[in-house]
């Protein structure tokens, strides 16, 4: 294992990550086209880091999560976690996986079955997988997992619906916890909640990566709270990441006009950094992905566009150590 | 941790899914009263040949039309037959016919809505066009054509009822299949590898056999009344098999509605009271088998 110094560092890899759905139409359910839900996107997670997935809606920062995780087929790509194909993995193996990579999901609703009580939610997967010996042991678990996302003993035998939206999304994150992953994806974790519990559940996210040494993909639209819990920032645009970086460098140093203008539309409570801020906005409504414009495909709302960008794909360009983008503009081509 | 343990099960909260449906359905009154009058007519017509010295079927021309008396407490009908024991042993028919068609249909529902919403595709849509078309039989014509080429028995009524009704039961069934397959606990299922024979058995079929159980108890209720409706058409069983049906059919003359009440009252309260036996219980299962009901 003379590796294992590389291992430290990149937990997860995911390189050229395609997922095209196919659109059926007619009787047959003949395929007319596909919808290029995520096209070719590469990036790395490092180990017990926050990798944050902005970007508008519809944009595929769900798919890449669900594809990472072999929830849905991928078109193409390859990821690798903790030197293991994923997507090469024989039943076995993704069963290993699926103790190894986690997902919590957006609705806390619709993501727990009404009809089992929080032990069996939270402990089925223990029994699953063999990790608990038996129901007792199982039992014993789920009251010290549910204990640490900040849930009573005595809560283990209610049912989902006895709970808040808040309370519910630490069951998940429990359920999430329970088979003691080493990756996470929190796909808009935090959405569907009021503010003031939302920083309660991104501080016990928080808590539990500095005690499990957790790595975490963190999905949102909510710039703020990418800012808050990232530690790299991947920004979205119909199918691909059209930049990526440190934190630092996406929020203080944006390159591309994308990422600028999510910045400048996001709220600012800092009245010093609204006056400093040039303004970008956008024209027009996002291009639907079954039909991405060609060459660049932000041109059609760019501002800076010029006729290279409706020709020429930008490359995916390293400006400077550990920060990407995919713009002509941002490589001084214009 | 311990006392947690220990403790007595006294709050629902502390029971099993199917445990607190039976509490919930325990308090509601209407629905124990209901199952426990049902459960006293099924086992007067289940025990009716030991309880009763009389035959249903054999004619007594010497004794017809007898008032109620204390040998035949409902009297006797035109033949001189016994009108409680023919009573009781029409409600084995119309029960009986109703909890296998039931039963049949259910089977054959849940099969084809599941196989319909699990696949999906193809064999969903082949299914689907199958189900409209049976529901769009107009019900009595087919029932007139089948009786005239297949006969009058009692395996050929309940085959055309369960042949018209099976479509409800497959569209339930695949309906909240298809909307359960959406739910993000089944996806969180499938990201912890949740087998398939736990997701089925304790995700997907929980969930829609509650549904089918409702849909069932009503099933019964109108099954019966299917029946009666057919009976009183004289497109049900034959004689001299009595059905509760038959035997209001047979009490149809204006004499014998004003005179002999002993005819069809008897019938016609044992309909009722059933019908509405099974609504209530189906009533009560469904507010029992929702877990967002606290009591
Ligand atoms: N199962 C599917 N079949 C067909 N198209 C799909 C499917 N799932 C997603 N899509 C399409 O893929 C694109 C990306 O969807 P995705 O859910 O990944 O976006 P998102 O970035 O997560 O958006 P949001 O912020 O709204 O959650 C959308 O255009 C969507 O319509
Ligand atoms: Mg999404």
């Amino acid at each position: 294992m003379n590796n294992t110094a590389v291992k430290q560092e990149t937990l997860l890899e995911v390189k050229g990550l395609t997922k095209y759905f196919p659109i059926q139409a007619g009787v047959f359910h003949k395929t007319v086209g596909h919808v290029k839900a995520v096209d070719d996107v590469s990036f790395t997670v490092k180990r017990g880091k926050t990798m944050g997935l902005v970007g508008e809606s519809g944009c595929g920062k769900s798919t890449t999560g669900r594809v990472l995780l072999r929830l849905l087929e991928p078109t193409a790509g390859e990821v690798s976690f903790a030197g293991n194909d994923v997507f090469k993995a024989d039943k076995r193996q993704l069963q290993r996986l699926r103790t190894q990579m986690q997902i919590i999901f957006q609705d806390p609703y619709s993501s727990l079955n009404p009809r089992l009580p929080v032990r069996e939610i939270v402990g089925e997967a223990m029994l699953q997988h063999g990790i608990a010996s038996g129901r007792r042991d199982m039992n014993e678990r789920v009251i010290e997992v549910i204990g640490k996302c900040g849930l009573f003993p005595e809560q283990a035998s209610r049912y989902p619906h006895q709970f808040s939206g808040g309370q519910r999304q630490r069951i998940c994150i429990a359920r999430a916890l329970a088979v003691n992953p080493e990756f996470v994806v929190c796909d808009e974790a935090v959405s569907a909640l009021d503010v003031s519990i939302q920083s309660q559940i991104i501080n016990l996210l928080k808590d539990m990566q500095d005690e499990m040494g957790l790595t975490y993909l963190f999905i949102s639209h909510d710039l703020s709270v990418v800012k808050f819990i990232s530690d790299d920032v991947g920004v979205m645009y119909l199918g691909q990441i059209v930049e990526y970086g440190g934190k630092q460098q996406i929020f203080e140093n944006p390159a591309h006009p994308y990422t600028e203008a999510l910045l400048s539309a996001a709220p600012s409570f800092d009245p010093k950094a609204r006056n400093n801020k040039k303004r970008i906005i956008m024209e027009g409504d996002v291009p639907s992905p079954a039909n991405p414009p060609p060459g660049c495909r932000f041109h059609t709302r760019c501002p800076f566009a010029k006729d290279m960008c409706k020709e020429i794909v930008p490359e995916n360009k390293e400006l400077e150590p550990g920060h990407f983008v995919m713009c002509h503009k941002a490589h001084g081509l214009l | 941790m311990d006392t947690v343990k220990t403790k007595k099960v006294r709050d629902v909260r502390e029971l099993s899914y199917w445990g607190s449906v039976f509490y919930r359905l325990r308090k509601n009154k209407m629905a124990m009263v209901s199952i426990v009058v049902l459960a006293l007519i099924v086992l007067a017509c289940v025990l009716v040949p030991m309880l009763s010295p009389y035959s249903y079927f054999v004619t007594n021309t010497d004794n017809k039309q007898m008032p109620p008396s204390v040998e035949h407490p409902l009297g006797t009908d035109d033949l001189g037959r016994d009108l409680l024991t023919r009573f009781f042993y029409a409600g084995r028919i119309s029960l009986g016919i109703a909890l296998i068609v039931v039963v049949l249909e259910c089977i054959v529902g849940v099969i084809m809505g599941g196989v319909a919403g699990y696949y999906g595709g193809l064999v969903d849509a082949a299914i689907m066009r199958l189900c409209e078309m049976f529901m769009s039989f107009p019900f009595l014509m087919f029932v007139i054509t089948v009786r005239a080429l297949f006969g009058n028995s009692l395996v050929v009524l309940v085959a055309v009822l369960v042949l018209l009704t099976w479509p409800s039961v497959a569209r339930i069934v695949r309906g909240q299949i298809l909307a359960l397959r959406e739910q993000e606990y089944m996806q969180a299922c499938e990201a912890l590898g949740i087998s398939d024979f736990r997701r089925i058995f304790r995700h997907l079929l929980p969930n829609v056999l509650a549904y089918v159980i409702v849909y069932a108890t009503l099933g019964m209720a109108s099954v019966i009344l299917t029946e009666t409706a057919l009976s009183f058409l004289g497109l049900g069983v034959a004689p001299p098999t009595p059905t509760w049906g038959t035997l209001i059919q047979e009490a149809r003359s204006r004499i014998v509605l004003v005179q002999r009440w002993w005819y069809w009252i008897p019938p016609g309260l044992g309909i009722s009271v059933s019908v509405m036996c099974f609504n209530l219980i189906g009533d009560g299962l469904r507010d029992a088998l929702d877990p967002k009901m606290k009591r």
